[in-house]
Order: C-alpha cells, then sequence, then structure tokens
C-alpha cells in the first residue's frame, strides 16, 4: 500500500487484511509494554489544515505505538496563515524527510493532489478532506461492528449480510462516503437516512437503498445504526427548521432506541451534539460502540501506518 | 538435481520426542515450562512438542505462539509482511522457563527478534531454543539448546521443511 486516499479504491481482500492487522495492534494495547518497534527511525508528520480532536490525538498515539517520530503541524500558528501553499508546505516537509504525511484539509481532494503532485514522496494518508472521505474512520467502523459480530474469532470475517443504517448530514459528511464504500466492499448492505435537504443528489450510482423516514427505517431491525454529526460549520443554507424539529424528526432519542431491536449496535463517529442528533441515553448505552470506536481507532490507524511504511504491499499503487 | 529428503516422518516425530525428553530434563521436570512457537511452522512444531510433554508429564505443556514480524530488523527492505496473532498463555512468562520453537535456525536473526519481542511481554527466568534443522550460517551469536538435526548446508541450498498441519505432506528436504 503506497498511499490511502479513499475507501472506493479498497477490495475486500486488502481492506480484510488491514483489519485483521488492526486485531493483532489491539493485542498489543493490552500488552506491559504497548509498543513495537516496527517503524522505529520513520517519520510521520500530522498535518492538520481543520480542526480535530481524536483523529489527531489517534494518529499520534498509532504512530508512538510503532515507535515513529510524530511531527505535529496545525494550520494555525503555521506559515499557513502567513499565506503558504500546499506545494510549499509540502515540500517543507519532504526536505525535512517525513516517511508519511497523514493530513486533514477542508478541500475535497487536497490529499490526492499531494499523493500526485510529485512535490514529496512520502506515504500521504487521508484523515478527512473537505465533504469527500475519511477512511481510517470507515476502517474503524468496520473493524468496531466486526468484533462486535465475531468477538475474537474476527480475522478473515467480512460484514457479509449486516445491515447498516446511516441517518444524518449525508450531504456534509465524507464518513458517511468512505463508509458506503467499505461497508458494500466488506459485503455489508448500506441504507441512508436522511431529510431530503441533506441527501446528496445524484445518488443513482451508489449501492445503497435510501429512505427519508426514520421510524420506518429503526422498524426494519438494522443491525447497526449510525447517526452523524450535523456539520454546522459546512451550513450556509437553512437545510432544517430549527434544531428542535430536526432532533424530533431525525435524532436517535431515548423512545426510538427502545424500538430497535436488542441486537442493534448504535454508533457515532463523533464528536456528538447530544440532544441533537442523538439523547445522551442513546449515546450512553451499552449498546453504544462510541467508546469503543475511539479505542479501536488507534488499532486500525497502527495497521494503516505500518502497511504504509514497512516495504511495499504487492498490487497497490 | 531434485531435492533430497532428509527427514521422513518418523525421523521428524522421534527427533521432536527426543527434544521433548530434552526440555524435561534439563528443565528438572515440567514445571513453570512455556512452549513457544514462531509462526509459521514453528507454531505447528510447538503445538507437538507440548501434546509429547504433556503425554509424558501431565500438566506440563502449556503452548502459545510469539509473532516476531515487528521486530525483524530487515521490515524496510522487504515486501510489507502482515504479523500474524501472538497468543501468550493465561500465566504469562513472568518466571517461567520458556522454550522457543522454530524449523529451521540459520541466521540467527529470526530468534534475535523474537528475544526482543519477549521483552516486551515480561521476564521469563531462563529462554531456551529448540529447533528441528540447524543449517549453520549464523550472523549473530546465537546457539540453539535442542537440536533436531545437524544439517551442515552451503549458503547456496534451500532447506525446505514441510509439515502435514500447513503443507500437507511431512518431510525435510535438501534442495541445490
Amino acid at each position: 500500500m503506497r498511499h490511502l486516499l479513499s475507501t472506493k479504491d479498497l477490495a475486500r481482500e486488502e481492506a480484510i487484511v488491514i483489519l485483521d492487522v488492526a486485531e493483532d495492534m489491539a493485542e498489543v494495547a493490552g500488552r506491559e509494554v504497548p509498543r513495537l518497534p516496527a517503524l522505529r527511525g520513520k517519520t510521520v508528520v500530522n498535518l492538520f489544515y481543520e480542526d480535530s480532536t481524536r483523529t489527531r490525538i489517534s494518529f499520534e498515539a498509532a504512530a508512538k505505538r510503532l515507535s515513529a517520530d510524530v511531527i505535529n503541524f496545525s494550520a494555525k500558528g503555521s506559515s499557513v496563515s502567513k499565506g503558504e501553499s500546499l506545494k510549499d508546505t509540502a515540500q517543507t516537509l519532504a526536505a525535512m524527510g517525513a516517511d508519511a504525511v497523514v493530513v486533514r484539509h477542508p478541500a475535497s481532494g487536497a490529499p490526492d493532489v499531494l499523493a500526485r503532485g510529485g512535490w514529496i514522496d512520502a506515504g500521504i494518508v487521508n484523515a478527512g478532506d473537505g465533504t469527500h472521505e475519511h477512511p481510517t474512520q470507515a476502517l474503524l467502523d468496520a473493524f468496531t461492528i466486526r468484533r462486535r459480530l465475531h468477538g475474537a474469532a474476527a480475522r478473515g470475517h467480512g460484514l457479509d449480510g449486516c445491515r447498516v443504517t446511516i441517518v444524518g448530514d449525508i450531504l456534509h459528511s465524507r464518513v458517511a462516503r468512505s463508509n458506503v464504500w467499505l461497508l458494500t466492499a466488506l459485503g455489508a448492505r448500506v441504507s441512508l437516512v436522511a431529510p431530503a435537504t441533506l441527501m446528496p443528489v445524484a445518488l443513482d450510482r451508489w449501492p445503497v437503498e435510501l429512505g427519508y423516514d426514520l421510524d420506518a427505517a429503526i422498524a426494519a431491525g438494522p443491525d447497526v445504526i449510525m447517526m452523524l454529526r450535523i456539520q454546522a460549520e459546512r451550513m450556509h443554507d437553512a437545510f432544517f427548521p430549527n434544531a428542535r424539529e430536526y432532533s424530533r424528526q431525525w435524532g436517535l432519542d431515548d423512545e426510538r432506541m427502545a424500538a430497535l431491536p436488542e441486537r442493534s449496535m448504535i454508533m457515532h463517529p463523533g464528536p456528538m451534539n447530544r440532544g441533537l442528533e442523538i439523547s445522551a441515553g442513546a449515546a450512553d448505552s451499552p449498546r453504544s460502540t462510541i467508546r469503543e470506536q475511539v479505542a479501536n481507532g488507534v488499532s486500525v490507524r497502527m495497521a494503516v501506518l505500518y502497511l504504509l511504511l514497512s516495504g511495499a504491499m504487492e498490487g497497490k499503487a | 538435481m531434485p531435492a533430497r529428503t532428509v527427514l521422513q516422518p518418523s525421523d521428524i516425530t522421534r527427533a521432536l520426542t527426543r527434544i521433548s525428553h530434552e526440555i524435561l530434563e534439563s528443565n528438572r521436570g515440567g514445571s513453570d515450562l512455556v512452549i513457544l512457537g514462531i509462526p509459521t511452522r514453528g507454531v505447528v512444531l510447538a503445538e507437538r512438542v507440548g501434546a509429547i510433554l504433556e503425554s509424558i508429564e501431565p500438566g506440563s505443556g502449556t503452548v502459545g505462539t510469539l509473532d516476531i514480524t515487528m521486530y525483524r530488523d530487515d521490515l524496510g527492505r522487504n515486501l510489507t509482511r502482515t504479523p500474524r496473532p501472538t497468543r501468550i498463555p493465561p500465566g504469562g512468562i513472568d518466571g517461567k522457563t520458556v522454550v522457543l520453537v522454530d524449523d529451521v535456525l540459520f541466521s540467527g536473526r529470526t530468534i534475535r527478534a523474537a528475544l526482543d519481542a519477549m521483552v516486551d511481554l515480561g521476564r521469563p527466568r531462563a529462554v531456551r531454543l529448540a529447533v528441528l534443522v540447524d543449517r549453520g550460517h549464523r550472523e549473530l551469536p546465537i546457539r540453539a539448546d535442542f537440536v533436531g538435526k545437524n544439517l551442515p548446508s552451503s549458503l547456496a541450498e534451500r532447506i525446505n521443511v514441510r509439515l502435514d498441519e500447513i503443507d500437507g505432506v511431512e518431510e525435510v528436504t535438501i534442495e541445490p
């Protein structure tokens, strides 16, 4: 694996390899010394043009557990605020000898530009670009679902037959996009449920079912229900009348949670707007995987960094 | 020249039985023993040694696996290797006598990596090494305590260990 830019170009086998390696990485976390020497001497740069807590910390922890050196870079307080371009920043990082660059950028496609620009030789990991993709989030979601379904015997399994319903701000959600491709490749059936204003246009080529009624989706008894954050910072229009109205129609409240089957998992990529798309009762219930998702994020990112930085995996550009 | 068979199935069984007896002898019994196989074929051999130990002295065949992928010194030079699971028995390895089991002892680099991997898991009382075949050409100051067969070889030759559980055949061959 040279770069990880999108889950769209991950084949089922490649995705399962990443998840299986993540299982091994998760075992390391429980050890006396939760650290592996695999990436000793490598430098990982976290290049964050957009705010983030869990993704940046998660990548930092993952790199450190693999003994890599980590350089954190955020656009605030750097030369970017003086007008430095992505190209110049990339060339600076190349000159410093970065082996991998984890990039989050508000513009869709920025990691792709970095990977193809020829400015830097490092492996590029997309940590969220605009409203395009967030591949490691989708991988950790798939990992979390697989672990809940198969427990310790998860290795080698896909998500065949698992029914996943993604609810909320699909339009602005890179998490939803990455999950649609990855979960489908792993054999799951994905359906999207949102108000029509928050549904992207031209969905006819997506391998999904569409719905506009959350109660109907819950009555269908999905294995997983994934609530998305309302991304107020990207909303420059009125997409719904007001927060209370949204919460009543599209939020996962205690009543709707009670209507879900006992086996259904409740997921949220975080950060949550409690009381808007998800109630505190649903977020903190034992069916919720939200804290597991954060813990699994480190294991999955360790697997991605390991596969990216230790030699060349066959068959993948 | 075709591959020459150096160990038949019965030879392999006899070698493992002798190694098991030697382990018990040098440990003065079966207490506090942990047998750790190194993937891939070391795991199968460790399980067999564990079963033999169990038949000689019940309770002495505690078996686990130790993956060394992340500790290799050639990670950056070859194709990416996917790690295998490490399974340490519930009692851990602290204060135990650990016997590492591998199929072929060659440069010694695998064992160097295994020793590093073990440091991160705990502090054994002693570490021993059992191998089915020792072919020489060590690059590090490492030697085996229990050897199935010493097989002096030239660097150009290939030693193939094939085991029933993985390969469907049971033999050790040498290829020019």
